[in-house]
């Protein structure tokens, strides 16, 4: 992963509230079973309309997304993230994450900073009267910066801390390998085991059939 | 101390305890797999060479894609062929058990857990689908993850967690007759919203939780993330033992007495402390529908379609502007007016055999209104050998509806059944948002009765809208175990399932 610490980019208004993942990518799109290309499936029920504020040449090269509350709510989709960062986003600031949301983003490197809602007026100001003006987003500091305008965001020390070092979730957890294995010695023999297979008998499953 | 009961299964899953900010590391129980959320996953083990660390905890099903008809041929569309051939191939590669299409135990995953006894009490449950919360209902932690924490499961059978604060929603009294416990999640996610649970687990308790069915209790779990939180959970009882013994992969003998007898011990204790508390009065419940693009937006059935023009909160104001003019309604429709073309009964939300049952109860020996199509897709193979053993599914065609194959169907519309753009449906499922049963299609979230009652009709309706036989009781269903369709009770492992011997099982 890798290792975030400023980014400067294109900062993105959408005046949205409750942007939930369905409007970030549509159900359609997770039906692939790649890691990336998928930057055309972002925002893609909007993409269509000229109005819309990626289609907007100012914002089209956007890489800081500034969205309105409850950012990222309903399925716990993870294309959500890809296709936000495929498109090129490395940043979301809104004043409020749906939590699966949030965790996603801290896994792939994406930063999801928590932003006062008034601040994000302020920063909506800005963008929309300077159209394609850059944000700097210093982790650090926990700042973004448009113009003279600095606000505050807030971000857990341990995300901000791995995306920082740009660290690997899983190789985090396997070296406590030893510990995992000594939990495992202790687990009830009740607690469930899928295999071997126990099931009821095998039937047959007619298909259905379109009627009419 | 004393603790939630939250609290007491997270304790008892500790591996490591985080420091510094860091998260604490719990062991994860039960790992669900479908072919939607985990390709990516798979993907990302093999290009670092690890392998799955328990197979033996881990169960996968085809669900999201899978057509409802002619499920014996080859599924036209090919992205989803793509996924659910990418699933097999993992399957195989890594070891899963997979119940495929056609096979007696496919269906929604979170059916599948439950049906074969594999979800009990005290467990952490995790699969990348947001309504693994159902699982809950049995009194563990169980909820939605990303595909990077799949892969993380799969690697290692554990997750890095912040802990979550704990709200308990307690539901005093006894329900009203046509009723159900879809009304009461309905109506808890209108009075907090969207958000109001976000950093939560739920905990769901009070007289008119008690006297649910498993089945009630695992649809309210199921929309505990509609109304933003991580978690639903219910504290297992006598209903949730008498659920699960004898199911195939419950315990038995000793174990299941050791069980039960842990089991018992989950429970808040009465002087646990909860980070906030919401309280409805079932009495005052009627049945719920959604009006507008998100599962807050609900209201009573006998109320009319919100004036936007009323509402003082701009950005409230403003969304449900927008999600009227979305929905195609005019302000101050009464919602029993507003007129339906599909009525979808179906989903992880509403497919048990139960809600069959209760629908099946309320259209037995009627006709369907006429423009109206009606899906009927159980959550599961079982629940749809368990229906048609009992004779719903010729009930269900005599009123004319289609009775399908299992899986999500119309819940997402990831297969061929979608609403065509401006279609407007009554569903049993959990989400109304735009598009999401098809583009442009408009959904309203309502109970299986009401679903029934609409079926009937052509416009939102309840149960009291009809003119029922009055022994026609709709104030309890009983949940009866789904019993393997009168299958002997389980004496040995059964190992003719279509799925790969397990490298590295232990």
């Amino acid at each position: 992963m890798e290792k975030f610490t400023t980014h400067t980019g294109v900062g993105v208004p959408l005046r949205r509230s409750n942007v939930d993942t369905d409007q970030i990518i549509p159900a359609v799109y997770l039906k692939r079973v790649t890691r990336t290309g998928f930057e055309d499936a972002l925002f893609a029920a909007w993409r269509g309309d000229p109005s819309f504020v990626l289609n907007q040449e100012a914002y089209s090269a956007g890489s800081v997304l500034v969205a309105g509350p409850d950012f990222g709510t309903g399925s716990s989709r993870e294309h959500a993230v890809w296709a936000l960062k495929d498109y090129g986003f490395r940043v979301v600031l809104s004043s409020r994450f749906a939590d699966i949301f949030r965790g996603n983003s801290g896994k792939q490197g994406l930063l999801a900073g928590v932003v006062a809602q008034e601040d994000i007026e302020i920063l909506w100001k800005v963008l929309e009267t300077r159209p394609g003006t850059e944000v700097t987003v210093d982790l650090e500091a926990r700042t973004a910066t448009a113009d003279d305008v600095t606000v505050p965001f807030q971000i857990d020390d341990y995300t901000r801390w791995r995306l920082m070092e740009g660290l690997d979730d899983i190789g985090l957890t396997l070296q406590h390998a030893d510990d995992i294995a000594a939990f495992e010695e202790t687990r009830a023999s009740w607690r469930p085991k899928t295999l071997p297979a126990k099931h009821w008998p095998t039937e047959t499953v007619e298909p259905a059939r379109a009627v009419g | 101390m004393a603790g939630t009961l939250a609290e007491k299964v997270w304790e008892a899953h500790l591996v490591r305890r985080g420091t510094g900010g860091e998260p604490d590391l719990l062991y994860i129980d039960l790992h669900l797999v479908h072919e939607v959320t985990s390709p990516q996953a798979f993907e990302g083990l093999r290009l670092a060479g690890r392998p799955v660390r328990r197979p033996d905890l881990t169960i996968a099903t085809e669900d999201h894609n899978t057509p409802t008809l002619d499920i014996d041929r080859p599924i036209a569309d090919e992205t989803s062929r793509t996924q659910i051939d990418t699933l097999r191939a993992n399957a195989r590669e890594f070891g899963i058990r997979l119940h495929s299409l056609g096979d007696a135990d496919q269906g929604i995953v979170h059916q599948v857990g439950p049906q074969l006894g594999l979800t009990m009490p005290g467990l952490t449950v995790v699969c990348g689908d947001s309504h693994t919360s159902t699982h809950g209902a049995f009194g563990g932690l169980a909820f939605g993850i990303g595909t990077s924490e799949v892969e993380h499961v799969l690697a290692t059978q554990t997750l890095p967690l912040q802990p979550f604060k704990t709200m308990a929603i307690t539901v005093n009294g006894a329900l009203p007759p046509g009723t159900t416990s879809k009304d009461i999640i309905l109506a808890v996610i209108a009075k907090i919203g969207t958000g109001g649970g976000q950093g939560y687990v739920l905990e769901y308790r009070g007289e008119a939780i008690r006297k649910l069915s498993m089945e009630a209790r695992m649809t309210i779990c199921n929309m505990s993330i509609e109304a933003g939180a991580r978690a639903g959970m219910i504290a297992p009882d006598e209903t949730t033992f008498e659920y699960l013994k004898g199911r195939p992969h419950a315990p038995e003998g000793a174990d299941w007495d050791a069980a039960v007898e842990y089991w018992k011990t989950l429970r808040s204790d009465d002087d646990a402390e909860f980070d906030a508390e919401v309280v409805l009065e079932a009495a005052d419940l009627e049945p719920f529908v959604t009006w507008g693009t998100n599962p807050g937006q609900g209201l009573p059935i006998s109320a009319s379609v919100p004036v936007p023009a009323d509402i003082a909160d701009e950005s409230e104001r403003v969304a449900a502007e927008r999600s009227l003019e979305y929905m195609g309604l005019e302000p101050g429709t009464p919602l029993r007016d507003v007129k339906v073309d599909t009525v979808f009964i179906g989903s992880c939300t509403n497919g048990r055999i139960e809600d069959l049952r209760s629908v099946a109860k309320v259209v037995q020996g009627r006709r369907k209104a006429d423009d109206v199509r009606v899906l009927v897709v159980p959550a599961s193979a079982r629940v749809r050998l368990q229906a048609e053993a009992e004779g719903l599914d010729v009930i269900f065609k005599d009123f004319g509806a289609e009775w399908r194959n299992a899986g999500c169907s119309m819940c997402l519309g990831m297969n061929p059944d979608q609403l065509a753009p401006g279609e407007r449906s009554a569903s049993t499922s959990n989400r109304n948002f735009e598009g999401r049963q098809g583009k442009g299609g408009r959904t309203h979230l309502v109970s299986p009765l009401v679903a029934a009652a609409t079926a009937i009709r052509g416009t939102l309706s309840s149960v009291a809208d009809l003119d029922l036989a009055e022994d026609v009781d709709l104030t309890t269903f009983d949940g009866s175990p789904l019993d393997g369709v009168g299958a002997p009770p389980i004496t040995e492992t059964v190992v003719d399932l279509p799925m790969p011997v397990p490298a590295g099982a232990r």
